[in-house]
């Protein structure tokens, strides 16, 4: 399984970076949300893949449960996620605004403003 | 038993009264300012706790320490608190008249106050996801102030801030996971304990790599740092002294951090790099600066090259060098913000930026030359101003440790500032208005009181720290020495 | 592009959308849910709402204005971090009290739960401020 989801990240990044220079602004928004996705499984890895119970203390019990699993990496995934939508909403409402300024979504054109 | 949690309190409650006093315009910058006077009043006191009790300690919703989130203040963090609550205070009183109606309509103060919660809460923290999740506020909110207004040139700028500074967010967490994979602990102190007791130092090394990266790009260090000179012009020139004294010093910040805390191991590929990426940092931001005519251009490459000096204060590492580093970076927070708000008095009197369109300002405006020239000079190293000093703790520390070479470019670098600053001097007040060039409009008009105290107040510290040398470099000394012996922070946090 | 048959769906979804956030948000309190989803539920009502008719309506229909859900949803996140202050306990801890309620059964309402319930009201007014002024241009 680890063998199989580094591959899909290694997947996802090379998607990402592909996609980070192209010269559409879509695209550029596209491999930023790959690159995303692509880190959010490497915590998801890298935090161990582990089959077991989730570590819920009912009452009267103190102990955790006999095969617990860290709920940590998927509480920062989660953290990461929602971080990663806001922005992602944000850059898209960028990107709208961008192209009603200049009618145009080429990076491109972004060399020509530099200097004005 | 919530002191270190108010420096991100107070912006936090500031937000909610300016959003529930929207509709009222009038009451949005004295609100602001409210909040900003109470943050710099909290974190001088904050600097005095910590000075006589030791390291403020608090784990947040009574977790212990290596499980949950812990604030922890330490001398360096208080020192870093107070210089951001004189930006706060100095940008909140300068943004009543200089930021226009139509933005201070559309959430200028609340973001700014966000953008305080975010580097707050990036220097309070103790734990490298929260300071993470600091990361991206301070993020967010810096997204919308470079884009409030809208303007063509700004979007063109803010394109590029936005996709670089995510990308790096995006480093920065990879590096966490990979940290987190390893040690399975998120906590400062925790990793630092855990790291000196790891003997396969070399894995290490990739997250800290990605970590490095992640920092380098926040803070405009030399392979990394297009992006600023791309995008910082673009905004109202309040907005940019609030990012140029603020956020390339988070990343700053976090590298010092990270790098005397918990990287340790494996000084003998670090610190030669240090030195290496500072030089070049210094040299390429002062020599691309050198060919450029508009102000702000000029200024924004300046922050790069004096990103250079703390990296290499960080590359000596030595007591002396990091107290360089925090010395400068104090003197740089405040004169760096200072010379852009000074630029923007320059625009209210002649409505331009471009050195080619400005001239005779001394004849017009002598008082404002005098505003220049104590946070440029000081940039510049002139004695007896703070840069001058910065400089030499800095220089000086290189030459004890041994490092010659970097001293040798770091003193060259600073007569290459200087002809930055003189060229703006000479350009802007020393020759006669060009020719062509119509009066300028606000020639005859009075300057705000509100945009000129700020600058003045900013100028006063600039000389208290070239005059009262020797008690704020104790200050330094003793958070340098701090630093260099995490024991001290692991004990506070971990206690034994 | 008004469609009627829309219009009628999206009227009568939104109450319904409304009561599954809060149920989502509380179901949040120990199993999978929380005032993020429930919060980005009540939105999406609101959205569909706008999408039938338009942003005015659908303004009026939310009474409150969403900057207003956003000022309440921040206060709250505050609020839930006193009792903690007043209990004793390190700032944030998690304060709980039981009521018994008669044929509920028991009822555990905490400070974490007021906490999200702060998520909620934020997450719901970002999101309709967003899209509006979006859909608005």
């Amino acid at each position: 399984m680890e063998t199989l989801l580094a591959i899909v990240i290694g997947l996802l990044y090379a998607a990402g970076v592909y996609l980070l220079l192209r010269r559409s602004i879509v695209k550029l928004i596209l491999g930023i949300m790959f690159f995303s996705h692509a880190t959010n499984l490497l915590i998801f890895v890298a935090g161990g893949l582990h089959k077991g119970q989730p570590q819920f203390a009912t009452d009267g019990i103190n102990a955790v449960s006999a095969n617990p699993t860290d709920p940590l990496p998927q509480a920062l995934i989660l953290t990461a996620i929602v971080i990663g939508f806001g922005i992602t909403a944000f850059f898209l409402a960028l990107m709208y605004r961008f192209y009603q300024a200049t009618g145009t979504e080429d990076l491109d054109e972004l060399k020509e403003g530099e200097n004005k | 038993m919530i002191l270190p949690a108010l420096p991100i309190l107070i912006p936090l409650i500031t937000i909610i009264f300016l959003l529930f006093n929207f509709q009222r315009r009038e009451w949005q910058p004295w609100i602001g300012l409210t909040g900003a006077l109470l943050q710099l009043a909290l974190a001088i006191f904050l600097a005095v706790q910590v000075k006589t009790q030791g390291i403020l300690v608090l784990h947040t919703g009574n977790w212990e320490a290596p499980f949950g989130i812990t604030l922890v203040i330490d001398a360096f963090s208080s020192i870093m608190l107070v210089l951001a609550g004189i930006i706060a205070v100095s940008v909140s009183i300068y943004s009543i008249d200089a930021i226009d109606r139509q933005r201070q309509s559309f959430f200028f103060f609340p973001m700014v106050q966000g953008l305080m919660m975010g580097v707050n809460g990036a220097f309070v923290t103790g734990d490298i996801f929260n300071l993470y999740v600091w990361f991206e506020v301070m993020l967010t909110a810096s997204f919308v102030l470079i884009t409030l207004g809208g303007e063509k040139k700004q979007l063109n700028g803010a394109i590029k801030y936005v996709s670089i500074n995510l990308v790096a967010s995006l480093f920065f967490l990879a590096g966490i996971g990979l940290l987190y994979g390893k040690t399975g602990t998120l906590n400062m102190a925790d990793l630092a304990l855990k790291l000196s007791l790891a003997d396969n130092n070399v894995l290490m090394n990739t997250s800290a790599v990605l970590f490095f990266v992640a920092f380098s790009i926040k803070a405009a260090v030399f392979p990394f740092f297009f992006w600023l000179p791309a995008s910082y012009h673009t905004p109202p020139v309040a907005i940019t002294a609030l990012f140029a004294g603020l956020l390339t010093k988070v990343g700053v910040y976090s590298m010092i951090r990270f790098y005397t805390l918990f990287f340790v191991q494996d000084k003998l590929f670090w610190h030669p790099l240090f030195l290496w990426i500072g030089g070049l940092t210094m040299v390429i931001g002062v020599l691309t600066a050198a060919s450029q005519y508009d102000i702000r251009k000029i200024l924004s490459f300046h922050i790069i090259s004096q990103i250079g000096y703390m990296i290499m204060g960080l590359g000596i590492f030595t007591v002396a060098g990091i107290a360089g580093a925090i010395f400068f970076m104090a003197h740089n927070i405040i004169a760096k913000t200072n010379t852009f708000l000074v630029a923007g008095l320059i625009n209210r009197v002649t409505g331009s930026y471009d050195l080619k369109q400005i001239g005779g300002l001394y004849k017009i405006r002598p008082w404002l030359s005098i505003l220049f020239i104590i946070p440029a000079f000081g940039l510049a190293g002139i004695p007896p101003l703070s840069g001058f000093f910065g400089k030499l703790i800095l220089i000086s520390a290189g030459f004890n440790a041994g490092e010659y070479v970097i001293s040798f470019v770091a003193l060259a670098v600073g007569l290459f500032t200087l002809f930055s600053m003189v060229k703006i001097w000479n350009e802007a007040f020393w020759k006669p208005r060009p020719e062509g060039v119509p009066p300028y409009e606000g020639e005859n008009e009075n300057l705000p009181v509100s945009m000129v105290i700020p600058v003045v107040f900013l100028g006063l510290i600039t000389l208290t720290m070239g005059f009262a040398v020797k008690p704020i470099l104790e200050i330094a000394m003793n958070a340098a020495g701090q630093l260099l012996d995490p024991k001290i922070y692991i004990q506070a946090v971990l206690g034994s | 592009m008004k469609s009627y048959i829309v219009q009628l769906a999206a009227a009568r979804l939104l109450p319904v959308t409304l009561i599954l956030s809060l149920l989502v948000f509380y179901r949040g309190h120990n199993e999978p849910g929380g005032g993020f989803i429930g919060g980005l539920m009540a939105a999406a009502g609101f959205i569909f709402y706008a999408m039938a008719f338009d942003t005015q309506e659908a303004e009026k229909k939310l009474r409150v204005s969403p900057l207003m859900l956003i000022v309440a949803g921040l206060s709250f996140a505050f609020i839930s971090t006193l009792p903690s202050l007043f209990a004793g306990n390190p700032f944030f801890t998690g304060e709980w009290i039981s009521l018994i309620i008669p044929l509920l059964g028991k009822l555990k309402l905490g400070t974490p739960l007021l906490f999200d319930f702060g998520v909620y009201l934020t997450v719901w007014g970002v999101i309709v401020t967003i899209i509006f002024n979006v859909m608005e241009e």
